[in-house]
């Protein structure tokens, strides 16, 4: 009788565990939601999503104006992108090299290199952004009469690239890792090669899992503030433009709080706007990843 | 007697461990062989030799000559991939690639480029699924995941898979030990229509099937082979009295 109260009671504790999560996680959309009514109270949300302006202040007639938000998306957007276009192609390839053609040797010294660079803090990526990437990419942007600015989203984004380059590799290399042995085997069997090999039947099978890294590294990047403070800079500037200055969301949500503490004008409130937008377009962009999953499911079983 | 495989003096080393001591066999043409012996014995290395699917085993090391067609397949001028759509494997464990039933059957054809269009395609996907006795069960489902095939028909289909590309040897390792009797009593009627056009060669444990089978038998014993030969008289006249330990059940 004993073992099945125990039994009851550590369901109960799990049970508990796994609804703090549901809990958190509806508490955090509730405060989220409400500060960002009372912001769209004084700004009108059409204003705020189209708007191409960013420059957030108080009129002395009381008016709050510059709320445009549309030029903080893009450069999140823009950064986001540079930095996916280089840390996907490079943590695949890598996670490629490492699961299916680097000797055991050769893992031993990359993955723990690798894994390091997971744990340097954002900081420090910004540092190479602006003392190193970022002078190297003027010097070449000179060669070919291209004038770069100091801080530019290219710089920001390729140094986040490689930020995530580690989520990247580790996730896709368990993944492949993962696969039995006796797909490769097979299709090795069949006279394939090892390149065939991976792109006709690992990559495929490994797809879901690939997904969900590259997932995981998006939401990443989206989320990064340091980096892009140091080496993109504050200037809302609305450009698709990589060589210029640009913001993103993360980067203006903190300059918007810091400092202050009172919750009542507009400007401390615009950080819940915003916040708000990011949530559901993260929100949005996982659901949509999970359709991708089910459908090549579907498709693959 | 014509050899389609002959392999002499095959001696294969795992590092500084010798599984295969100097082992000559021959493989006769549009003929089933099996191989059997206590786990252990050497027998799926040396089908694993006849495709050189041991090739990427780090520090592997292997002396002597496998002839197909007189031509010695570990010579340096042999093109592996080319080999081995002359020697399909159809593994333990049914595989099928996490795709359609239609592109599994389709993949050799289509890494090989054995197909001009379409329609060709269409045509060596279902002659290689009527020829594992599997086209009439799933003609109507040809684009769903192979993965929802039941263990037989997925095994059955890795055989399809197999034959996609025209081999001229087939290498079987215990195709039926992850199979229940009914899809293992299906596999063994399949093995011998698919003699007519193929040479087979099968590993198994399960000595009533190498019996039922195959017309030629080698007995496997820590690395050498004890005695090879009829699969009948093997079986009833065995001339060695490890052969004869084995088959009648005293040790393996």
């Amino acid at each position: 009788m004993r073992s099945l109260w125990l039994e009851k009671t550590v369901r109960f504790f799990f049970f508990l565990c796994a609804l703090s999560a549901v809990v958190i996680s509806i508490g955090i959309g509730v405060t989220l939601l409400g500060e960002a009514l009372r912001f769209f109270a004084r700004v009108s949300i059409i204003d705020f999503l189209f708007g191409l302006t960013w420059a957030p202040h108080t009129l002395p007639s009381g008016e709050d104006v510059g709320f445009g938000a549309v030029p903080l998306f893009t450069g999140t957007i823009l950064i986001t992108l540079i930095a996916m276009a280089v840390g996907l192609p490079c943590g695949l390839m890598v996670a490629i090299y490492l699961s299916e053609y680097a000797t055991p040797r050769m893992r031993n010294i990359f993955k723990p290199v690798l894994e390091t660079l997971a744990g340097i803090p954002t900081l420090v990526y910004g540092f190479f952004a602006i003392t190193t990437l970022a002078p190297f990419l003027r010097r070449v942007g000179e060669v070919f009469h291209l004038s770069l600015s100091t801080e530019s989203a290219l710089s920001a984004g390729i140094v986040m690239g490689i930020m995530v380059l580690p989520y990247m590799s580790s996730l896709c290399e368990d993944a492949l890792h993962r696969l039995p042995n006796s797909l490769r085997e097979c299709s090795i069997g069949l006279g394939a090669t090892a390149s065939e090999t991976i792109i006709r039947v690992l990559l495929p099978a490994a797809f879901p899992s690939i997904m969900a890294a590259f997932l995981l590294s998006l939401s990443r990047a989206i989320g990064e503030t340091m980096i892009v403070v140091m080496a993109a800079g504050l200037a809302a500037n609305l450009t698709f433009n990589p060589l210029e200055a640009v913001t993103t969301v993360t980067v203006q949500i903190v300059s918007l709080l810091t400092g202050d503490q009172e919750f009542d004008n507009a400007k401390t409130l615009a950080a819940f706007g915003l916040g708000f937008v990011l949530f559901i377009l993260t929100f949005f962009l996982n659901i949509l990843a999970l359709q991708g999953v089910k459908r090549h499911r579907r498709i693959y079983g | 007697m014509s050899f389609k495989i002959d392999v002499k003096n095959l001696s294969l080393f795992y590092g500084d461990k010798q599984a295969l001591f100097k082992v000559s066999l021959g493989l006769p043409k549009l003929q089933t062989t099996a191989l059997i012996g206590p786990s252990g014995c050497g027998k799926s290395s040396f089908l694993r030799c006849l495709n050189r699917m041991n090739d990427s085993v780090p520090n592997i090391h292997i002396d002597g000559k496998v002839l197909l067609d007189g031509k010695d397949i570990y010579a340096p001028s042999v093109d592996v991939v080319e080999l081995r759509s002359h020697v399909g494997m159809v593994f333990q464990k049914p595989n099928p690639f996490p795709r359609s039933i239609y592109e599994n059957v389709a993949y050799g054809p289509r890494i090989h480029k054995l197909f001009k269009n379409k329609s060709a395609l269409d045509d060596i996907v279902e002659t290689s699924l009527t020829r594992a006795g599997l086209w009439e069960e799933i003609k109507d489902r040809l684009q769903q995941p192979a993965t929802r095939l039941s263990g037989g028909q997925q095994q059955r289909l890795c055989i399809a898979r197999a034959i996609a590309v025209s081999p001229e040897v087939i290498l079987m390792d215990e195709p039926c030990s992850a199979l229940d009797p009914i899809a293992t009593a299906k596999i063994e009627e399949l093995i011998d229509e698919l003699r007519e056009k193929f040479t087979i060669v099968i590993v198994t444990h399960n000595l009533q099937q190498a019996a039922r089978v195959s017309q030629k038998t080698a007995f496997f014993h820590s690395g050498h082979i004890v005695e090879a030969g009829e699969t009948g008289e093997l079986f009833t006249m065995p001339k060695d009295e490890r052969t004869q330990g084995y088959i009648t059940g005293r040790y393996g």
